[in-house]
């Protein structure tokens, strides 16, 4: 029965990872750059929920409304300022670089309020553990809620790209940049609607993340923000559905290698499954292949 | 007399030479009179560490043009050998300096053997990806090497990925690596006039790598893969040379690191991402492929927060917004024209371009 609570934790965990993946996969399908900085707004939210419910004692509906928002704004600014000035650089590593700097940039500022000891976080979910298989198997409410909320989503998320006139904007802007603009797309505001979004799923994220594993550091969000870029890698960077099952099957391979081979390695089985993907097949489970043009 | 031409990378590479040597020559003379404090005289080596991991790293930022998120990761490797070979040898070899640069030797070999064996995977990819990937290089090394013990009794070596007691010591047999703990008791061979010495090496090391023909081959397929490609030069031979010979000298730097501390752990704060970060946080104020600018960005960066006691708690943060001011300032393709359009020197400002590009 173990094996089934490991599985579930994992899929928890890897709901969690395809949350935040989707956001990667979105900014890199659209800006074509690799936000570094993404894995630190899922701290900033965590953080902004965390000083709201101990603080000033909102609902937490509230505080996890107000996360998002703020985390959506943090995610337009830091695109406006950051990585709109270095859209057409003659270096990729430009803005690869500048992604770290803004990384950076957030620890130091959270480390600088808040301090390097670690918050006890409690959680926004309040749900009674549900018995399962005449009380072998528990599964907490957070591991439900997370799982529901991917699902959601996804679901959500499809729907918004595929039917309304923005999603099909960000599409095309995917696609050709330069073609979506003569189609009087704006790109800039397409552009930094995705931001918006991949922040704002940032912020679900790091309060599902926080609810199910309660310390809160500045140096939270690194991590997982890592793991989930695998975690789209692994799906196909630039797909939904390939973010998706990138990102469970991340967290179902992390959850099992902790608990059968080593807690230790576990960050280095989750970073072999990257590479190895990565040379069996770059594109990734769901991904197109991109022929490179001279 | 016939006045001997010199060419503009001689000049250039002398100036570089003579800047090293005259700071050290500074240096040298304020220990001797007793003018530097302590503190500072703990920070001659780490100075050195840093400015010979920040030559490493520009050669594979600035020269191949791919960033490498895992120099930390080969740092690793190199002080682990390194320490391993002193720990070893301590016995049997009571020379210092000759054990020393045998170490450091075996250290630079290690790391260059890893980062051949890593880049012949990573090095297909490019750009995004292959800085993700040798992040994870970065990561999986470290967490390797802290579940890593190693032992040495009387049959010989003894290895184990899970503690100490698995390795089935004899008796007089004693522990190497010893898991998280690391090694600990290194010799401490390391010193500023040894780090100097490295320094001048790994100078001279990448200034003729990158005036030679391999060179320039590397720096053509930095400018234009393809084109590069299309003239018939190798590209993943030369690739898989500068990444290799960067992590060999990452590797050095970390046999210096290794030897100047008594314990060595393979944490987050030495060798993890941060530390990558850190060194290309060097890399980009001294100037992307400006490896004189490497030199200085690693002496400024690193002596000036103890300068500036006041200001350490916001030290990161300052270095967070100038990494991003600056990169916006150098490559925002607005912000040059619009330095083109108003340097009041036009000339040297296009120069400077062409340098940074």
């Amino acid at each position: 029965m173990s094996f089934i609570s490991y599985l579930i934790n994992g899929i928890s965990l890897g709901s969690v990872y395809a949350i935040i993946a989707l956001g990667y996969t979105m900014v890199y399908g659209i800006a074509k750059m690799l936000n570094f900085a993404h894995g630190d707004i899922i701290m900033v939210g965590s953080y902004v929920i965390f000083c709201l419910m101990s603080g000033t004692g909102m609902s937490p509906l509230v505080s996890v409304i107000l996360s998002i928002v703020c985390c959506t704004a943090l995610g337009i600014t830091v695109e406006a300022i950051a990585y709109r000035p270095l859209r057409g650089a003659a270096s990729p590593l430009a803005v690869l670089i500048t992604a770290i700097g803004v990384s950076y940039f957030l620890q130091n500022t959270a480390l600088l309020i808040f301090g390097a000891n670690t918050k006890q976080f409690t959680s926004v979910i309040k749900m009674e553990p549900i018995q399962l298989f005449s009380g072998q198997v528990t599964v907490t409410g957070e591991t439900l809620v997370t799982i529901v909320c991917c699902l959601i989503i996804m679901i959500v998320l499809l729907t918004f790209i595929n039917k309304t006139k923005a999603g099909q904007a960000m599409l095309a802007v995917s696609e050709d940049q330069g073609a979506a603009k003569l189609m009087g797309i704006n790109v800039n505001g397409t552009i930094s609607l995705t931001f918006a979004i991949g922040s704002g799923l940032a912020a679900i994220a790091g309060m599902l993340l926080c609810s199910s594993y309660p310390s809160l550091t500045p140096y939270t969000g690194s991590m997982p923000g890592i793991k989930a870029f695998v975690a789209a890698v692994f799906g196909g960077i630039g797909s939904i559905p390939g973010a998706f099952v990138g990102g469970i099957i991340l967290g179902i391979i992390e959850i099992m290698s902790k608990a059968y081979i080593s807690s230790q390695l576990s960050d280095a089985i989750v970073f072999m499954v990257l590479i190895i993907v990565l040379l069996v097949k770059p594109t990734g489970l769901m991904g197109k292949k991109i022929q490179e043009k001279v | 007399m016939k006045k001997i031409k010199m060419s503009k990378h001689l000049k250039d590479n002398l100036t570089t030479f003579s800047i090293v040597t005259v700071a050290f020559i500074i240096v040298e003379i304020l220990k001797a009179t007793g003018h530097i404090s302590s503190l500072m005289k703990g920070l001659l080596v780490p100075v050195c560490i840093y400015i010979i991991c920040a030559i490493a790293l520009n050669l594979c930022v600035g020269i191949l043009g791919e960033l490498s998120l895992g120099h930390a990761g080969f740092m690793c490797i190199g002080a682990f050998s390194g320490a391993f070979f002193s720990k070893c040898t301590q016995d049997v070899i009571t020379f210092a300096p000759l054990r020393f640069t045998l170490a450091i030797i075996i250290g630079a070999l290690f790391a260059a053997l890893f980062g051949f064996l890593i880049g012949i995977p990573v090095l297909r990819l490019k750009g995004d990806y292959l800085a993700i990937v040798t992040l994870a290089f970065g990561e999986i090394i470290k967490n390797v090497i802290n579940v890593l013990y190693v032992g040495k009794d009387t049959d010989g070596f003894r290895l184990s990925l899970k503690d100490t007691v698995s390795l089935h010591l004899s008796g007089e047999g004693k522990i190497i690596i010893n898991g998280a703990q690391g090694i600990t008791g290194t010799p401490n061979d390391s010193s500023f006039e040894v780090g100097f010495v490295l320094i001048l090496i790994t100078l001279i090391i990448v200034l003729n790598l990158i005036n030679s023909r391999d060179g320039r081959a590397i720096m053509s397929i930095r400018d234009n893969t393809i084109a590069a490609e299309s003239i018939g030069i190798n590209i993943t031979g030369y690739k898989l040379m500068a990444f290799t010979i960067s992590a060999g000298l990452a590797g050095i730097a970390g046999v210096l690191y290794a030897h100047n501390l008594n314990s060595l752990m393979a944490q987050p704060k030495n060798f993890g991402y941060n530390m990558s970060i850190t060194i290309l946080l060097f890399v980009v104020l001294g100037g992307i492929g400006n490896i004189r600018g490497s030199v200085i960005a690693a002496v400024v960066l690193t002596l000036l927060p103890e300068l500036l006691r006041g200001l350490a708690d916001y030290r990161m943060l300052i270095y967070a917004i100038v990494l991003i001011v600056l990169m916006i300032f150098n490559w925002s393709p607005k912000i040059l024209e619009l330095r083109k359009k108003y340097s009041i020197k036009g000339l040297i400002g296009a120069k400077k371009a062409g340098e940074v590009k």
